[in-house]
């Protein structure tokens, strides 16, 4: 049997180039400011938010195969905690805040975790979609959510004078610190031994127990750490806008960032960045009136059938496409087709 | 080591799928230093048993005991970590991982330390250094960094010996380790299964009949859920009930 595998030397190549790649990602980002207008810091501001909460969403899908279909949940109660937790005079402390509102987050995610993960496949997506549609009917039918209307935030944490989120470069700089957090937070997590037993279980999980793991803790403790990752970024999310609205819990937004991890590409961290800032630029592109006049308006239409069209195209997402260039290259040159595409299984970054 | 180190040992064990008695009051011992294979034809149970012995489904009443404790409650995880170690009878390894990271994830199980979310999975020594020895044992030291999707048929069954080896079990139930294995890769999966044999318990569920009246010190025949004849090679080959319900009798 000949094969043509990647050598030791090839592995670590790809290895570089990834960290290459997210390191280069996140010196633009850094960057971006100088360059950008108040429009466009903002909207960067709001993609990083996103793709944080893509990123939280990424370890159960991508990393471990638990399709949740009720992320929002975790997203929205980080933010309407942030906005219930701050006190009525003066601006509440960053350090105790933050944490709490990921905890929140959090705790919501080990009270659904505990039940949905008993569940498996389609039933699982229902379990979780019930939940998140649960909190959503609680803030929004309950005098404790504000209902439709929503809640303004009194006023942005701060950390004592040194930070002040309410100045957009401030909340920036911020927003880009967590992000890079997250995912280093994530690459560290997916190579270590808990990251390589939520791999085993995403490929085969029988395999796994008979082995002599216990899977159901494994799967919670991915799922308490994703929730409240998505928290953070409700929480981010709340404070940005000062405002919050049931709309944070609907199930549009928990397929919005299935969506958005689904278009960069399943089993990569990179794909969860890449996926939501190709879902937030599309939106924008499709939104814009100086280029669609009166159809902007049918911006969603557009930008459907792109997504349609990038999954038909690009089963591996956008973060397949270099790779998928580069075979069709190889298969040009040598007039053959590519060999069968085989995952390999250390990729995590 | 004394001759008669009962390892495993199942009492009684009945399984029933509503009104089918898939497993009717079954009893072995498997010993130390022994290959105990488990014969019948398709549907007799054999694979229930397997099944019921590691802790992938609960008997309907019956006992299981390993090392002298009765697991019977215990999860199936619980019964692995406790060196009980199976291979699947269709090939379950992890496609997409290399033949390295197979073992050294079923090494990982006697070392999980999940907690540790910063060190990297590689450098733990002790499940690395457990996974370079069983695939080495089991024959696939070329073959460490492909993907194991790629091995042929015989490697891939290799492969699933190497992960069970790789968390140091004392019992092994090996599910039809021959299944679908060329002349050549069946002689080397004896041989391997006979260096084994010194310091494991090995329950054999085999079709292959050549190779189990080879292998085997003790054979167990199995007919619609229920044992019908066990001891020696020797006494099953001449017992009457055998040659009638299963050998064939011409």
């Amino acid at each position: 049997m000949v094969c043509s595998r990647p050598a030791k030397g090839e592995i670590n190549d790809m290895k570089k180039s990834k960290f290459l790649f997210v390191a280069l990602a996140l010196a633009a980002l850094a960057l971006w400011p100088l360059m950008a207008g108040q429009y466009g810091v903002d909207l960067v501001t709001k993609i990083m938010i996103f793709a944080i909460f893509a990123l939280s969403l990424e370890l159960l899908v991508g990393s471990t195969g638990l399709v949740c279909f009720g992320q929002a949940a975790f997203f929205g109660i980080g933010a309407y905690a942030t906005v219930l937790l701050t006190p009525q005079d003066g601006a509440p402390s960053l350090l105790w805040l933050l944490p709490a509102c990921v905890l929140a987050a959090a705790f919501y995610a080990l009270l659904v975790g505990a039940l949905s993960l008993r569940t498996k496949g389609v039933y699982f997506i229902m379990v979780t979609l019930a939940f998140a549609q649960m909190a959503y009917y609680v803030v929004h039918d309950t005098p404790l959510g504000g209902g439709t209307d929503g809640i303004y935030l009194l006023s942005k944490p701060v950390l004592g004078t040194l930070l002040d989120l309410d100045k957009p470069l401030v909340f920036y700089g911020f927003t880009l610190a967590c992000l890079a957090g997250v995912f280093g937070f994530l690459a560290l997590l997916l190579r270590s031994r808990f990251g390589r037993a939520l791999a085993g279980i995403r490929v085969n999980e029988q395999r796994m127990r008979a082995t002599g793991f216990s899977t159901y803790p494994y799967k919670l403790a991915a799922f308490v750490i994703s929730g409240g990752l998505a928290g953070l970024a409700g929480f981010l999310f709340a404070v940005k806008d000062g405002f919050v609205n049931p709309e944070l819990i609907s199930w549009h937004l928990s397929g919005e960032v299935l969506i958005m991890i689904i278009l960069g590409g399943l089993g990569h961290l990179r794909g969860a960045l890449i996926g939501a800032f190709a879902f937030a630029l599309l939106q924008e592109f499709f939104k814009s009136e100086a280029i669609f006049g009166e159809f902007s308006k049918h911006w969603h239409l557009g930008l459907g059938l792109s997504i349609i069209a990038c999954v038909a195209l690009l089963p591996r997402g956008l973060v397949g496409v270099p790779e998928q260039l580069a075979a069709r290259l190889r298969g040009r040159l040598t007039g053959a087709r590519g060999t069968g595409t085989t995952e390999v299984g250390n990729e995590s970054v | 080591m004394s001759q008669s180190e009962v390892l495993l040992r199942g009492r009684e064990i009945t399984r029933r799928w509503g009104g089918l008695v898939a497993l009717n009051g079954v009893s072995l011992d498997l010993e130390r230093g022994t290959v105990h294979a488990v014969i019948g034809t398709n549907g007799a149970g054999k694979s229930t048993l397997i099944n019921i012995l590691s802790g992938e489904i609960p008997p309907s009443s019956g006992q299981v005991e390993l090392l002298g404790q009765d697991v019977t409650n215990w999860s199936q995880p619980k019964r692995a970590r406790a060196g009980l170690g199976r291979s699947y009878q269709r090939n379950t390894i992890y496609p997409s991982f290399t033949v390295f990271e197979n073992c050294r994830l079923a090494a990982q199980a006697r070392v999980q330390k999940p907690w540790a979310w910063w060190r990297d999975a590689q450098r733990c020594e002790v499940s690395t250094a457990a996974a370079r020895a069983a695939a080495t044992r089991a024959g696939l030291d070329d073959l460490l960094e492909r993907p194991a999707g790629l091995l042929s048929h015989g490697q891939k069954r290799q492969l699933e010996i190497a992960m069970c080896l790789a968390t140091a079990p004392q019992v092994l139930l090996l599910d039809e380790p021959l299944a679908g294995m060329g002349a050549e890769e069946t002689e080397r999966m004896l041989k391997l299964l006979a260096e084994l044999k010194a310091s494991h318990a090995i329950l054999l569920v085999e079709h292959d009949m050549d190779a189990v009246f080879r292998i085997a010190d003790c054979i167990t025949v199995m007919v619609n859920g229920a044992v019908i004849a066990s001891g020696t090679p020797d006494f099953v080959r001449n017992s009457a009930d055998v040659r009638v319900a299963y050998l064939g009798e011409h």
